[in-house]
């Protein structure tokens, strides 16, 4: 939950300007960019994101960092498996252990 | 422990770091630096930072851990909503083995609770939208890092005119348990590392208080090794210079006035409730977020009846001392025997940014192990 994650944005909803789809090393989920409204990132920014929603735009380099520090952290798997969980695809079949 | 400095990304400047430190540390006074963010907690043990600092500068483990804050009645209250047909209980993973008096989520689960884990708030009005005959609570935890996703979820939930789903809420703010904790007679404390994440959204400005009342120093810090150990010095200088300020060490993500639409959708829907409970903290006023009259209808509390149970942390468990610092983690009576991560008997146990747990993982398996080579049978 207090995960700070590294995504990169990789595909924007024209009709549907809140949201973009960001890849995290290579799994891709849907995140809110509402709470980056008032400066909307574009097509390959990099973002922190916080359950499920995009906190802040951050460089790439502060990316691989934060990578990096989940890492060292051992946190890098609970941060995927939050990743993969977005969207309920593997979440609402999951059973909560 | 010293065995990770070679793991670091710049490990000249981490040994530079802690050389400074070494420096800057008047070695006739005792520093007490508090780091308010579990998430810092985790990281200090993990990389096993203490080696790295004077023993006469001692890091005190802050409140900035929700699951470990949270009273065990308001994970009562939450599963006692959730009792009633058809009601589903989704929340984050963390929530799921944080004990309540008759078992945690996870054990009503087993029992026929229908609960589930969502790694956002959107998930959980997503489940409202896929199970149109069930009620949808999300039990909602967290500083101001989850809140305004929170937040923003109610805003959606109104706008799509869902009546599916509804808000339990537990969220907190950081200032306040700073202020009780200054305001402790039990502690004594000279400096502050402030919190990373909860800072990407208020800011730097809330912290101010701190110095010009206080006189006491924060700097602001990142999550990495460097990060901690550069707002160490940061402290240090000041109090050397015998200066109160606040410097943003992770002026990389955190932006001096904080992030304007999060705390615009925080106010949208949120209002301060005039008191809540905190876990070894007790009762402290204006220190959590309510949601609004006009959210009336996606609000748990208004919607249904709840108990508003009361429990008091086990007698034996220390949980309130080790929260506030007064005792480290394995000077409690349970720790490590009645009380571990397997077992847990408090939420500090719990969570791995709670220094219990922390504590356990890094330092107290390492002495175990240690104690088994130094005294061979």
């Amino acid at each position: 939950m207090c995960l700070a994650i590294p995504g990169q944005i990789v595909e924007l909803y024209p009709d549907s300007p809140t949201a973009a789809l960001v890849d995290v090393v290579g799994v891709r989920r849907r995140v809110d960019l509402g709470l980056l409204q008032d400066e909307l990132p574009t097509m390959g920014d990099w973002v922190l994101i916080h359950v499920g929603f995009a906190m802040s735009k951050i460089s790439e380099e502060d990316a691989a960092d934060q990578m990096r520090t989940l890492r060292m952290l051992g946190e890098a798997e609970a941060a995927m498996q939050e990743v993969e969980g977005y969207g309920l695809d593997n979440a609402e079949s999951a059973k909560a252990d | 422990m010293m065995k990770f400095v070679d793991e670091f990304r710049e490990p000249e400047a981490i040994t530079r770091a802690s050389e400074e430190i070494k420096r800057l540390a008047d070695p006739t006074r005792h520093y007490r630096i508090m780091e308010v963010c579990g998430g810092h907690t985790h990281a200090i043990y993990r990389f096993g930072l203490k080696d790295l600092l004077p023993s006469n500068l001692e890091l005190i483990h802050g409140p900035g851990c929700p699951v470990c804050v949270l009273p065990m009645g308001r994970i009562d209250d939450g599963l006692a909503i959730a009792q009633q047909p058809d009601v589903i209980f989704a929340a984050f993973g963390d929530m799921m083995r944080v004990p309540g008096t008759q078992g945690s989520p996870l054990e009503h689960k087993a029992r026929g609770m229908d609960v589930r884990i969502v790694y956002s708030p959107t998930d959980a009005l997503k489940l409202a939208h896929t199970n149109p005959d069930k009620h949808v609570m999300f039990f909602a935890i967290g500083f101001e890092t989850t809140a305004p996703s929170t937040a923003l979820t109610l805003v959606r939930a109104k706008a799509q005119g869902v009546r599916n789903f509804s808000v339990f809420c537990n969220h907190v703010t950081i200032i306040p348990a700073i202020r009780a904790i200054l305001d402790s007679p039990d502690m004594r404390l000279d400096g502050f590392i402030g919190p990373g994440h909860v800072s990407t959204v208020i800011g730097c400005r809330p912290y101010e208080w701190i110095a010009q009342n206080e006189s006491k120093p924060v700097a602001v810090s990142g999550f990495e090794p460097l990060d901690i150990l550069q707002s160490i010095v940061m402290v240090l200088r000041q109090l050397r210079a015998g200066k109160a300020r606040i410097e943003n060490q992770y002026k990389r993500v955190v932006p001096w006035e904080g992030n304007r639409a999060a705390l615009r959708a925080m106010a949208e829907v949120f209002e301060l409730r005039p008191y809540f409970e905190w876990r070894g903290l007790g009762f402290i006023s204006q220190s959590a977020l309510r949601i609004r009259q006009t959210y009336a209808e996606w609000d748990s509390e208004q919607r249904f009846e709840v108990p508003g149970v009361r429990v008091t942390d086990p007698k034996a468990a220390q949980c309130g001392e080790v929260l506030k610092g007064v005792l480290k983690p394995h000077q409690c009576k349970l720790f490590g025997k009645e009380c571990t991560p397997e077992h847990p008997v408090g939420a500090l146990m719990v969570s791995s940014e709670g220094s219990c747990a922390a504590y356990f993982n890094y330092e107290h398996r390492k002495t175990a192990a240690l104690t088994s080579i130094a005294s061979p049978a």
